[in-house]
Formats: structure tokens, sequence, C-alpha cells
């Protein structure tokens, strides 16, 4: 598809977003590897006046992200742990250049909302959500943390693809658990929820 | 709820429906002695003679008095337009869903004296006497239905009057219009003469049943040993006494005046939609206020009030029909729609504190009837539409949401003063008009799907091999896709000039032989012009032809033009043979047709701009066409559950729809041809021309999670006004999920509370036919917005 057809597609929702003051929403995958696209779509935006979100796991390049940065509004950012090791052992690469660029957008003053996966057995124990809380609090651009609980759906997928389903057995977090974590993050976040 | 109200509530639901035969019994009785009278005298001594010798009850616990039959849910008969068989009746006492119990002493009546009198007399025997051979053939083909072969004409809606004034006004009125009749030049002087007299014995009629409730209720009150009861008994007499004689001075009084009224109209005959208060808000909000000054009324006795008045409308099952729609009809619903909101006359917003009452009301009762509405203006604050998402989202199809608006709009363009524009509304399903003012008739559903099938046969209808249509050319000779349409354009032509025809002479039997004198007292201006509701007394006369299959003939033509005139994936004549053998060893085709063709509803203006040339050539047709009664044919876009009974006589279609499976319903796309989910479906209804019909209908399903949260509300909300922002005329929701309706299909006696959205109006989902359900089911299921 050409820009000018995808525009023409989130154009037709206008009527929509006048409404509601939603807008045009660009996730994936990783929209981000294919940022060039991204960025044109995102100026096309900009130019209809229609407001536009980037979803996005934070791990490019500062150039890359600067140049999605100066056309984006709302940055979704993916922040699955603190720990570079865990970070290491359950995504194959570190978070060290995930933190430097979600720091860049705070200097850069970019609305951000961050997501937080909650892994069973990962990254759900109260010292990895503490911490992230602690690390979102010194930002100055952060006001809502989306906590994402894990859920068993794909679950029919694995075994119609003949996968390995990895998870097996894994138990979705807990109800009381969930608002154990939202208190917790609330000392640091104003704006806490499940799902988003 | 107050224990009153609960008890009153339970009472209602847990009535057994029956036939009554007291009205045809005392109607019989008066025809075979009234000789030598006029229509109107006729239909109006008749009218009082049931209002002096029916029974009447007051039920245990009741403020709101007054049934229409002896008992709740005694529902009469109306053997002057359509007299039951024996064979109707027994029926009616024996089929499984929607049945009515029919006594032995009813059927022996029936047998001895009301069926032989009826016998080659009745209004439905005169019309297929008076129909043409083509008009039969049609008829039968399934290309049209006639809505007045069982009930009158009637679709329609009172104002604010009769809160002004009293039945004695009224008389007063008519006297006048007597008084200034003019023999010497006046042609008609006559015949208004016997309509004015007629109009005033028919008031006669409401005031001595209004006397006999009082005297009743007097009665009983002197017996009654609780001391509280006693007092309301009491004052049921004076509230009796007091209206509909004179006008209303308290909330109470209003709402027995009204009650009173209603039940003059659906006694007097058996109107479409029986009858409806309208801007029932608005309307009792004076009363309301002026209550809660004086400190007579207060928020509770006006809710509980309300609900004993919801409650009467419960007790008024649709009366029964005959021949093949008694054993199909699939419903006790009656079709009253209140609305609430909107605009007051003034053009400033109608939301007041009775409004959110009476949202609370609907919530509350959840009853079948009456079905309710809000009229949704952009002058309406968002809180008003919130409070009608809330009750949405508990599943009872209920309210509906229409855009006032937009429905203004329509009104305007029909050459309406502003005022009666903006007191106008919604009724019966989706239906556009002037309050108190306009009788707008609906007088029959058109299959648009299945002129199609039969341009595709040159006139033939293939389920018969009968030539039912014209020669419009052999599909063979069609060059491009333009031959086609223009083919299509000639029958449809010719299939609407045989139902107006009919129509013509239909409205002319019940114009001369059918008068309603006491509705005609409701409706301006028929005192001011001496003439009869049926015969063109109204302000405005509007009549209806509503169109079915928008859908599916919308995705037929793109399938005939995307894979037979463009891709050429199909020679045309290789398509007919699929269509004749119900794609029989070809479904790798008939999926190729489902999935790979543009589908209305998903706002692709390749398939939404044929539905905008369908809805043109509709229009054309039929819009502007005159009427018997001064007035013009507009159309309507809704099916209730004719698309149904429609799809089970039309073939296989281009869209790949399998031979007597349902048409698609209302303007909603083909069931599961939506796949860009809700917007794009309000998308593509958007770009109809809604303005320029007299109604559409959109029916949306929601599971219940999607509305749990006040965000999902929110959504809702926004959702809504878009739709209207697009000059939407009418948006529903079903609020359920299709597990818990194939629950209620496999139990129904663990689902008997369960109410859905079917089409403009609710109905309890177990009472529906099993094809009714399974299309439910598979309406689109919204995952989210």
């Amino acid at each position: 598809m050409t820009t000018a057809e995808v525009l023409a597609e989130i154009e037709k929702d206008v009527v929509f977003y006048d409404q509601s003051g939603g807008g045009a929403s660009f996730s994936g995958g990783e929209p981000l590897l294919q940022h060039e696209f991204l960025v044109s779509l995102l100026k096309g935006c900009k130019r209809l006046n229609i407001h536009t979100v980037v979803d996005t796991a934070g791990l490019t390049t500062a150039a890359i992200l600067d140049g999605v940065s100066a056309f984006a509004d709302l940055f979704l950012y993916d922040l699955k742990t603190l720990d570079d090791a865990k970070h290491r052992e359950f995504t194959g690469v570190s978070n060290v250049q995930i933190l430097s660029n979600l720091r860049r957008l705070s200097d850069q003053q970019k609305p951000v909302i961050v997501r937080l996966p909650l892994i069973p057995g990962v990254n759900d124990t109260f010292e990895d959500i503490r911490r992230v809380g602690e690390f979102v609090a010194q930002l100055g651009n952060v006001h809502e943390i989306h906590l994402l609980p894990y859920h068993p759906t794909g679950t029919e997928k694995y075994v119609r693809l003949g996968k390995e389903f990895e998870m097996e057995g894994a138990v979705p977090p807990s109800a009381d658990d969930l608002s154990l974590y939202v208190k917790e993050l609330r000392q640091y976040v104003a704006g806490v929820s499940i799902g988003g | 709820m107050t224990e009153r109200v609960r008890k009153l509530r339970e009472q209602s639901i847990n009535a057994v429906p029956h036939v009554s035969p007291e009205r045809a019994r005392i109607v019989t009785g008066f025809y075979k002695e009234a000789q030598f009278l006029s229509a109107p005298m006729r239909r109006a001594m008749t009218f009082r003679r049931i209002m002096e010798q029916k029974d009447i009850c007051i039920n245990d616990g009741e403020l709101i008095v007054g049934e229409r039959g002896p008992a709740p849910k005694a529902t009469y008969t109306f053997p002057e337009l359509c007299c039951h068989t024996i064979q109707d009746l027994d029926i009616l006492n024996s089929r499984e869903k929607v049945w009515f119990r029919v006594e032995e002493s009813t059927r022996k009546e029936y047998s001895d004296s009301i069926i032989p009198f009826w016998k080659g007399n009745t209004i439905r025997e005169k019309i297929f006497e008076e129909m043409t051979d083509a008009w039969k053939a049609a008829y039968s083909a399934g290309i049209f239905t006639e809505f007045m072969e069982q009930r009158a004409p009637g679709h329609t809606v009172l104002d604010d009057k009769i809160y002004r004034k009293g039945l004695k006004d009224f008389k007063r009125e008519i006297a006048h219009s007597l008084e200034t009749l003019d023999f010497l030049n006046d042609p008609e002087a006559y015949n208004k003469k016997e309509e004015l007299a007629a109009m005033s014995i028919a008031i006669d009629g409401v005031l001595t049943l209004a006397h006999r409730y009082a005297d009743k209720a007097q009665e009983m009150a002197g017996r009654e040993r609780d001391a509280a009861r006693k007092a309301e008994l009491e004052s049921i007499a004076l509230v009796c006494r007091h209206v509909p004689a004179n006008a209303p001075t308290t909330f109470w009084e209003a709402l027995q005046y009204y009650w009173f009224v209603h039940l003059g109209v659906i006694t007097e005959l058996n109107p479409w939609d029986a009858f409806n208060p309208g801007r029932l808000d608005q309307h009792l909000y004076p009363f309301y206020q002026s209550g809660v000054a004086d400190g007579s009324l207060d928020e509770e006795k006006a809710r509980e009030l309300l609900e004993c008045f919801w409650v009467k409308f419960n007790n008024q099952p649709a009366p029964p029909k005959v021949g093949v729609t008694a054993a199909e009809s699939s419903t006790y619903t009656d079709f009253a729609n209140i609305n609430t909101g909107g605009l007051k006359p003034d053009g400033s917003d109608g939301v007041n504190e009775l409004t959110h009452l009476v949202l609370d009301v609907i919530n509350e009762m959840r009853l079948v009837q009456p079905s309710s509405n809000i009229q949704l203006s952009r002058k309406n604050p968002d809180e008003f539409l919130k409070h009608a998402c809330r009750v949405i989202r508990e599943g009872r199809g209920q309210p509906s949401i229409f855009n006032a608006d937009t429905i203004v709009e329509e009104l305007l363009r029909q050459g309406k003063s502003v005022e009666d524009a903006r007191s106008g509304g919604a009724s019966g399903c989706v239906e556009t008009g002037a309050f108190g003012k306009e009788s707008y008739i609906l007088t029959g559903y058109f299959n648009l799907p299945k002129v199609l099938e039969i341009t595709l046969a040159n006139g033939t209808d293939p389920r018969t091999g009968k030539r039912i249509g014209i020669e419009s050319g052999d599909p063979a000779s069609f060059r491009t896709f333009d031959d086609l349409l223009g083919a299509f354009k000639l029958q449809l032509r010719h299939f609407i000039e045989i139902k107006l025809r009919g129509n013509n002479v239909i409205e002319r039997l019940y114009a001369e032989h059918m008068p309603v004198p006491f509705l005609s007292v409701l409706i301006d201006d028929c005192i001011k012009k001496g003439k009869d509701y049926n015969n063109g007394g109204a302000r405005y006369n509007t009549n209806y032809i509503q169109g079915v299959g928008i859908g599916t003939i919308t995705d037929s033509l793109a399938a005939l033009k995307y894979h037979v005139f463009e891709r050429k994936s199909f020679p045309l004549s290789g398509f007919l043979r699929m269509l004749a053998q119900d794609f029989e060893e070809s479904e790798k085709d008939r999926l190729q047709l489902v999935n790979m063709s543009p589908k209305y509803g998903n706002d692709d203006q390749y398939a939404d701009g044929l539905m905008q040339w369908v809805f043109e050539a509709f229009y054309d047709l039929v819009n502007g066409r005159k009427n018997t009664k001064g007035g013009v044919y507009r159309i309507n876009l809704l099916p209730t559950t004719c698309h149904v009974y429609f799809g089970s006589v039309t073939g296989a279609t281009p869209d790949g729809r399998r031979s007597g499976m349902p048409l698609s319903e209302g303007i909603s796309p083909v069931q599961g041809a939506d796949r860009k989910g809700p917007t794009a479906v309000l998308k593509s209804a958007g770009k109809m021309d809604h303005v320029r019909t007299g109604g559409t209908l959109l029916n949306q399903k929601f599971t219940p999670q999607l509305l749990e949260s006040e965000k999902g509300i929110e959504n809702l909300t926004h959702l809504v006004r878009s739709y209207f922002t697009l000059g939407g005329h009418h948006i529903q929701f079903n609020v359920v999920n299709a597990q818990t309706l194939r629950e209620a299909q496999a139990h129904p006696e663990q689902h008997r509370d369960l109410i859905v959205r079917v089409a403009g109006y609710s109905d309890y989902f177990c009472d529906l036919g099993k094809s009714l359900q399974d299309e439910i089911i598979t309406r689109t299921e919204h995952q989210g917005f």
C-alpha cells in the first residue's frame, strides 16, 4: 500500500475521531522497523490534523526515534523489566538502548504511556514492578501505566500450528495480585490501569 | 419498584392471552339491526355500543384503570375486517408460540353466529375480490405484503392536545364545525355532517366508559375493608369523573385520560401500531412540576403512576391474526413506542427530569410493551444519551435511538411546518410522523432481491415457473452491467405500480366502509375539515412502501458487476445455472462470491455506490406518487421480521446466499458480510440519504463486556453521535452474547425472560421462531468498536 492509500483509509473515520477525540494508532509487530513509511504517514496525519499514537518496544537508534517523535503525538512504550540480565535472557537483547530512548522521549517532553506486560514467573515480582515504578517516576512525560496481564488466549493457535507452547501451565495473575500491583505503581504514577 | 407495581407487573406477565369474543358479539349484534346508516354513523354507534356493554374490571391494586377486553390479555377480534375461521381459532389455541387460548364457548359462538354473519362481508374478502390477477400473482410470489388485509390503517401518534382539552371541548369544536357547514355551496356538506355527528357519538362512547369505571370504583370502594385501598378507589372514581370529559389537572389524571383515549382507539378498530402517547416526558412535565410544587406529587409517586401505566400496555397483546399469518405471527407486541427527549416545538432542548424518570421506568419494568425510544438531538446533553446507553446495556433492546435532527429534516422536506416537525418523532418500528397531525400509513413490505431474481429470469418467477413480471430482456443479451440495471429498473417499476394500484383501491375500501370517527377526533384537522382519518381528514396524509433486503440486493449487484461484467470470472449463463441449482456442487464458487466480492457494510464505495443506486431507483419510482387522500407515497427501509419471510420465497442470490435463507435485515449489511467493524457499517449506512425516507432501521449487536465500564458507555455514545453526524435516522443495540442466545435456544425454559431487539421492537427471544432466532444469533457480533 502507498502512503496515500493508507491515509485515505485513515481519513474515512474522521467523523469518529471528531466525536471521540480519537485518531490513528500505529502498532505492529514493530512499526519502527518501517520507520520511513511510518514517518510519511505521521506527516500525512499531521497535515490532516489527526491525532497519532505509535505503539513501540523502543529498540531503535536515537536518530530514528527522533525522526518519528517529531511527528507523533503520543507513544505507547513497552517496558518489560529494568533487570538487564533478565531482559537479555527472555528477549535476547539488552534493555540499555530501550531505557535510554525512553529518557530521550522524556527530555523531548513527548507524552508517553508505558505498557507493562506481566508475564508469570518472568517479571511479575514486586521487585520488578517497584523498579519500573521508580524508573518511570523520574521521567517527566509518563503519567500513565497500562498493566497488560498475561492471558492464554493464544494456546489454541500454537496447537493448530503444531508448535510447542512454552508457557504451558502458566497461570494469569489473579485479580487480587493485580490490585496489589496497581496500588504499588500508583505510588509512582497517577494513572495506572489494567489493560489498555 | 413498589410492592404494588411488582404485583401488577407479575399479574401482567402471568396473565393468559386469550381470545375474547365480546367485541365480535357486540359488533355482530349491532350490524344485524343497523340498516339505514351512513358508514361513519354505523361505525360510531357500533363503537358506542361496545363502550356501553363491554365488561369492565378494575384489577387488584391498580391506579390506572381500563382494559380493552373484559380482563388483562383478553384480546378482542375485529370480524368486520377479517373474521377468524374455526381453523384459525384452533391454530391460535394450539400453536407453540404466541398462542391465544380459545374457550370452547368462544369457538361455539364463532361457529353459531359470528362466522355465518360475516362470511363474504369482511374487508379482507373485499380486498382480495378487488385485486387484479397481476396483484395476486405478485402477492403470492412474495414480491410484497399487504398491511391492510387484517389490520386497519393507524400508524399514528397523539400530540399534546388532550392535556389541554377535555372531550367535552372536542364536542364543542365538532358542534361548531357542524354549525358552519354550507349545504348550499359545499357538495360534501352532507358527508361532513355524518362524519362530524359520528365523531360526537364516538366521544359519548368514551365518556360512558369512563363513567362506568368511576361507578365501578365507587362501588368497590363501598365494599373495600382496607382503608388505604378504599381511599385509592375513591380517588380513581374522582379521576374518572373528571377525565376524559375535562382537561386534566394532575399527573394522575393526565395518564388516565391518555389511557381512556388509547383504549378507545384500539377498540374502535385494530389500527397498526396500536396507539401511542408520543412525547410522554414533555406532555406530562407541566403536571409533574405543578404536582411537586403544591406537594401533591413527588418523584416516587410519579414513578409508581408511570409504572402502573406501563403495565396497562403490556396487558393488551396485538390482536391475533387470521389465515397463514395466524400460524406464523411471532409477537404479542402491538408496537406502541413511547418517545422521550428530542426538541420542544420552539426548537430548544426537550430533555427534562421526567425524561430521566421515564428511562428509569423502562429499566425497571422490563416489559416487551410498551416499546420505547429516545429522540436524540445535537441539542440534547450527553448525559441523556449516556443514561439511555446504561439502560441499553441491560440487554433488553430498549430504548432504541433516533436522530431527532434528521427526523425534523425529513418532515420539513415533506412540507411540514417547523413546529409540526419538531413535535413529531418516531412510532411503530422507526416511522417518522408529525404527531397528532398526520396519517402515515405503511402499506406493505417490498422484496427488492426478489425483483432481481425475476429480472434474471426475464419476468418469470423461477420458484413457480409462472410469468409474473414483464419481459425485461433475456439476460444472455445483457452486454454491460448497465443493461442489467436497466432491466431491473423496468421490473421494479412494473411491481411498484401493481402495488400502488392495489393500495389506491384498498384505501378507498377503508375510506368508504371503515371510517374511524373516534381516532378522527384526536388527529388534526379532521374536525375542522369534517373528514375522517381514513379519508384524508388528517393535516398530512402520507403512504409508505417499505423496501426490504437492501444489503442482499446491493451485494448481489456487486457480485454480478465484479465477477461477471468486470473480471469475467464467471459467464452470466454459468452464474445463473449456479443460482438455479442453489450452488449445489459449486461450493467453491459460492465461497468466492461470499469472500471475494465487494460487500455493503465495509465503507467500500464499490458496493456502497450500488446501494445508493438501488435507493435512488426505489425512491424515484415511489416518492411523490399520489394516494387517494390528497397526499403522496414515500419510502421507508425497514423489514420488521419480513426479511425472514421474503428470504423463504427468494431463491439463491448472486451474493452467495442460499435459497430460502433470510434476506439482510433493515439497512444492515448482509449477516456476516461486514468485516471491518461497526464504524465501517455506520459509514456505509450513512451513505444512504436518510432525509429522503420516512425511516430506516439499523441493528447493531454488542456483547455486554464491551459496555461494562463507563468508558464503554462513553464509546457507545461517541458511536451514536458519529452515526447521527452522518445523518443516520435510527440505531438500536442488542447487548447479549451469541453463547447466551444459543443456550436460550436449547433451553428456552431457563431463559424465558431473555428479551432481544428483533427489528423495530423487542421481544422475548423464546417466543421467536427457530429461523428468526438463528438469524439473530448470526447477526454479526461485534467484539470491539
